[in-house]
């Protein structure tokens, strides 16, 4: 989820009022946010650095506030106070409007080269905007938020924001060999190629998280003025030549990437959000962008979009017994605004740009039941009649584990997850023996495959408790996982029983009467005729020559006993002999 | 330690002793109680292993009141011989005698005596031997003069079973050092369950009290379709990374995905359709068929729903399931990268928001948590979609409890569920409640090999609904 952080007074003076942090908490909690931390830039240098560094560090209260991963439009200051405000029935949700200018439209022709690294690319104007310091952050911030999460870290969209006064169209964004683009990027004093700034950026902090997005491609992205002034190599950086600042007049604005619908979103949450501040509120000046199949559109989009939804489905959906008129009016409230039409029972909702994440009518469902109160509506039990089952393997291994408690077996519960060395090399196995799957990007060595016996996770688990007093006797009930191609993912779980007796003596008779005991819960008989259970002498490179039986019950092998080879003791950094059983309790279902 | 003297004198007689001393004896030679050696001995045991001592037990015997009188007067049966005359005696006579009935019937199968029941005056006793030995009477003598050892078990056991012999404990009249009560007792030899599985047999019991039929989840393995692509998660979302999921390098795909579902949720996601906008992005197959440990049970339940859409006429369904998820995260004291999720789901035609406030109060009443307010939040594939909070007494304020929401008709409606049913549906870890009632703050203590397992020996039932929790666990929330 992502977390906006602003000046808490700021805030307060843009909602014409001010709360208590209470107050501010709960206004949150009811419209879907959370007030996540009350906190200063002072505090959290100390917190991070150390109470020396945060001297001088302003003292401004900031809230974090946490906001819902679909509301792009809540994802600066701007965004959410209007959010807020509509909410409360302050202000109307303003009308936002794409005009075509007097002059010459803005105009970016994407080339052919891009097709294969960054095709779409999506622009726009803001006139005549007013900036102030604060302004200018927000504005910065609310790019890099949308980077951060829309926009995938720049792999989807990236944005670029010129200041237009400084450049001369139509634009050009097409693709060029790395040591054919150079230019003075943002904030550097001399100019680079490509390939000199990928080497220069990999140390920088923030920027070498975007490098891999171009960095083995053959062509990079580029966008030029008609004058060949590079604006931006998309993902990476803009050109230092265009740069905005606080007294930046009208800004021109390209979003880049590989999703179109998604760069439209991007543009349109910019422009929309920011459009307050130029001289005709809530306008934005129309570009045109001519893709290579040589179709010219015009951006933003601006859409309007109208969606029909009766209001007895709201009612029945969220459970609540309200008429059309306030129902629509609680819609209007979350910048959705309704009327009612037609029968009476229809409600016309209009979806604005900025809210991107109605795609359906349970969205505006939602919407209905938020600005209603979820803590309003009356809870009421189901009247859906059902008879409860158990999952039948699960029913067995309630059933087990409680007896292997009362045969004196402590219950481990290790991770599915480990190292191929544990399941393999440490247990005398070659990998492929095992038949386990195999993780592909693991963090570390712990997860570099699920387990295909539980025996490496109990025998962990006794080395961690070397202290306890012995005998230590542990059993485990749980899924192991084993590559099957005849399941339609390729692999299965099995329901595998282990325990294991660690002493001063091996207790291969403690571990074979427990053996005997679970066959006695399963009503396995022992014996060879049909139905029963015997041992028979076998081996395995984790079991002591001679000291190693593989397990037949109801006509198969279910798995072995026997005393660990000390080989295997040793490699798990235990010191004393050890016997143990593993068995797959699936036959007995 | 009052003992240390005794323990001294004590290790030096071992150390000049042969096989051994005798704690009796020794105190005696010391002149001082044998409770003293004793707990000289004890003290010394239980600094390892630096001496070694065996318990040996002499019995006591000691006659009753009864046996007492047959050492002075013979045994009933040597009484009852004496009293027959050569010559006879009526068998009715004989009975009035003190030791007439007990006496009788043992010297009867002693062969002492004989009966003859054809006598004129009714039947009469006679001597069958000329004299007894009175073995009863010698072997108590025995006892009497303190040399009961001669005796064998079965003699003894004998003479008890007659109640003439009782064993005492020499200890019955001794003087004891009182008990320290407030000592702790030995605890039994016994097996433990774990605590996190005691807390998941406690929610499966609740959600079987309250009718919810356990799901399948014995597949840790699952495709991003049946993962992501089926719950309506469109494939650029974040949790789709490779840094939040385990992928697999083998068996990387998935061979069978139900194409014509699988067709259904493509143009879903791409084009929309159900009354949805969709993702409007190009949906690819591979990327469905990419295999991964699942994220979440969501995966298992969408399998479910999809195999009750497939039945006609649709009949509702209550479903949970427990299980292990995996996620690729960074990790710390409270995340690992594998943790247990509960979830509910109920699938009925007209259920509402306010149904899945009321079914979430009662499975949290089950838990001992009454005061409930839900916060609107974003899932990605449940709409309306509220976040469950509780007060926390300890806290002060409200935590988080659980996500729930109704399933997104993007979901429910390409498997072939009916349009005017709706599937309410919420979650929860297993390991955040249990690590609240145990009062644990690191999760590693709990789950996997670095458990404590003195913890798990020492964890107390599961009783959700039943207590507040000790003041140390107000810290872990």
């Amino acid at each position: 989820m992502p977390t906006v952080s602003l000046k808490r007074d700021l805030l307060f003076r843009a909602l014409g009022r001010t709360y208590t942090d209470e107050e501010f908490d709960e206004l949150c909690f009811e419209f879907g946010l959370e007030l996540d931390e009350i906190t200063s830039e002072k505090e959290i240098i100390s917190k991070e650095q150390g109470n020396e560094k945060a001297q001088g560090a302003s003292d401004v209260v900031l809230y974090k506030i946490d906001v819902p991963a679909n509301r792009y439009d809540l994802l600066c200051l701007e965004g959410l106070v209007r959010g807020l405000r509509v909410f409360k029935e302050r202000i109307k949700a303003p009308m936002y409007k794409r005009v075509i200018p007097n002059g010459e439209i803005q105009k970016l022709i994407i080339t052919e080269e891009t097709a294969k690294i960054r095709p779409y690319a999506v622009v726009a104007v803001l006139r005549n905007i007013k900036f102030t310091k604060d302004r200018y952050e927000s504005f910065i911030e609310l790019q890099e938020k949308l980077h951060q999460n829309i926009c995938r870290k720049r792999a989807l969209v990236a944005i670029g924001t010129h200041d237009l006064d400084t450049l001369s169209g139509p634009f050009t964004y097409t693709a060029k060999k790395p040591s054919d683009i150079k230019f003075k990027p943002l904030n550097k004093t001399k100019e680079y190629t490509a390939c000199e700034l990928m080497n220069i950026y990999k140390t920088d902090n923030h920027l070498k998280h975007y490098l891999h997005i171009i960095e083995n491609k053959p062509l990079y992205p580029v966008i030029y003025d008609s004058n060949g002034v590079v604006l931006s190599m998309p993902p990476v950086i803009n050109g230092h030549h265009s740069k905005i600042t606080v007294n930046t007049r009208n800004i021109f604005i390209e979003c880049t990437g590989t999703d179109f619908t998604k760069a439209k979103i991007v543009l349109d949450i910019i422009v929309t959000t920011f459009s307050e501040y130029c001289e005709n509120q809530f306008t934005v000046e129309a570009a045109e962008v001519v893709f290579p199949n040589g179709k010219l559109h015009t951006f933003p989009e601006l859409a309007y979009r109208k969606e029909m939804v009766r209001a007895d489905l709201i009612n029945k959906k969220v459970g609540i017994r309200e008429t059309p008129e306030n129902l629509a009016k609680l819609l209007t409230r979350m910048c959705l605004k309704s009327e009612v039409i037609g029968d009476g029972n229809q409600i016309e909702i209009e979806i604005p740009p900025t809210r991107a994440d109605i795609i359906h009518a349970c969205d505006i469902i939602e919407d209905a039941a938020i600005a209603y109160g979820y803590n309003n509506i009356q809870m009421t039990l189901p009247k859906t009649y059902t008879i409860a089952n158990q999952f039948p393997l699960n029913k067995l291994t309630e059933l087990l584990r409680h007896d292997m408690a009362a045969a004196g077996f402590t219950e481990a519960l290790t991770f599915a997850l480990c190292s191929q060395e544990d399941i393999a090399d440490k247990l005398g196995l070659d990998i492929s023996a095992t038949k386990a799957v195999l993780i592909s990007n693991p963090k570390t060595a712990e997860f570099q495959v699920a387990r295909t016996t539980l025996l490496p996770g109990l025998l962990k688990t006794i080395a961690a408790n070397r202290k306890m007093p012995l005998p230590l006797k542990l059993f485990e009930i749980s899924d192991i996982v084993i590559k099957d191609s005849s399941r339609d993912v390729g692999a299965r779980n099995y329901r595998h029983l282990c325990a294991v007796y660690y002493n001063k003596n091996p207790g291969f008779e403690i571990i074979h009467g427990l053996l005997d005991r679970i066959m006695q819960l399963l009503d396995v008989p022992p014996g060879e005729k049909k139905g029963g259970y015997v041992i028979r002498a076998s081996e395995g490179p984790a079991f002591f020559p001679g000291r190693c039986a593989e397990i037949f019950a109801r006509g198969q092998s279910i798995g072995k006993l026997g005393v660990l080879h000390p080989d295997v003791i040793t490699k798990f950094e235990l010191t004393m002999p050890c016997s143990c059983v593993e068995i797959n309790i699936e036959p007995f279902l | 330690m009052a003992d240390g003297p005794v323990a001294e004198v004590l290790l030096q007689r071992l150390e000049a002793a042969d096989g051994g001393l005798d704690s009796a004896e020794l105190a005696a030679e010391l002149g001082v109680e044998h409770q003293t050696v004793v707990g000289a001995v004890k003290s010394l045991q239980a600094l390892g292993e630096i001496i070694e001592a065996e318990l040996r037990s002499t019995k006591r015997w000691e006659l009753t009141t009864e046996g007492e009188e047959i050492a002075r007067e013979g045994s009933h049966e040597a009484r009852v011989f004496r009293s027959v005359p050569p010559e006879g005696l009526p068998q009715s006579e004989l009975m009035r005698l003190p030791s007439g009935k007990v006496g009788f019937s043992k010297a009867m199968s002693n062969k002492w005596i004989r009966v003859d029941k054809s006598a004129a005056d009714g039947p009469r006793v006679f001597r069958v031997v000329d004299s007894v030995e009175d073995e009863v009477q010698r072997r108590l003598q025995l006892v009497q003069g303190g040399q009961a050892e001669k005796l064998g078990e079965k003699e003894r056991s004998e003479l008890r079973k007659r109640k003439l012999l009782t064993e005492v404990g020499s200890w019955r009249d001794r003087p004891f050092k009182p008990y320290n009560f407030s000592a702790h007792g030995v605890l039994p030899d016994s097996g433990h369950l774990h605590p996190l599985l005691k807390v998941r047999t406690q929610f499966r019991q609740i959600f079987l009290e309250m009718g919810f039929t356990e799901m399948p989840t014995d597949s840790y393995i699952e495709s991003s379709f049946w993962n992501f692509d089926a719950l309506f998660q469109p494939q650029q979302h974040p949790a789709r990374d490779q840094h939040d999921t385990f992928f697999l390098r083998d068996p990387a795909q998935a061979q069978q995905l139900p194409m014509d579902y699988v067709h259904r949720v493509k143009r879903t996601h791409s084009q929309g359709g159900y009354g949805s906008q969709g993702y409007k992005y190009n949906w690819k197959l591979d990327e469905a068929r990419k295999n991964l440990l699942r994220t979440h049970t969501t995966s298992a339940s969408a399998r479910a729903l999809y195999r009750l859409a497939q039945k006609k006429p649709f009949t509702a369904a209550k479903y949970f399931s427990i299980d292990r998820v995996f996620r690729n995260e960074t990790l710390d004291a409270t995340h690992l990268a594998e943790f247990h999720q509960i979830e509910g789901v109920v699938a009925d035609h007209g259920l509402t928001l306010g149904h899945l406030m009321g079914v979430l109060r009662e499975f949290f009443t089950k838990l001992g948590i009454t005061q409930l307010r839900f916060k609107p939040t974003y899932n990605p594939y449940t709409e309306p979609s509220m976040e469950v909070f509780s007060y926390h007494q300890g806290l002060k304020k409200w935590v988080e409890v659980g996500n729930s929401g109704i399933f997104r008709p993007e979901m429910l409606l390409p498997m072939g569920l009916p349009e005017n049913v709706s599937v309410i549906a919420w979650g929860l870890s297993l390991e955040r409640p249990t690590m609240i009632k145990y009062g644990i703050n690191n999760i590693r203590e709990l789950v996997g090999h670095k458990v404590n397992l003195q913890m798990v020996y020492d964890s107390p039932l599961c009783r959700l609904d039943a207590e507040r929790g000790p003041p140390s666990t107000q810290e872990a929330a």
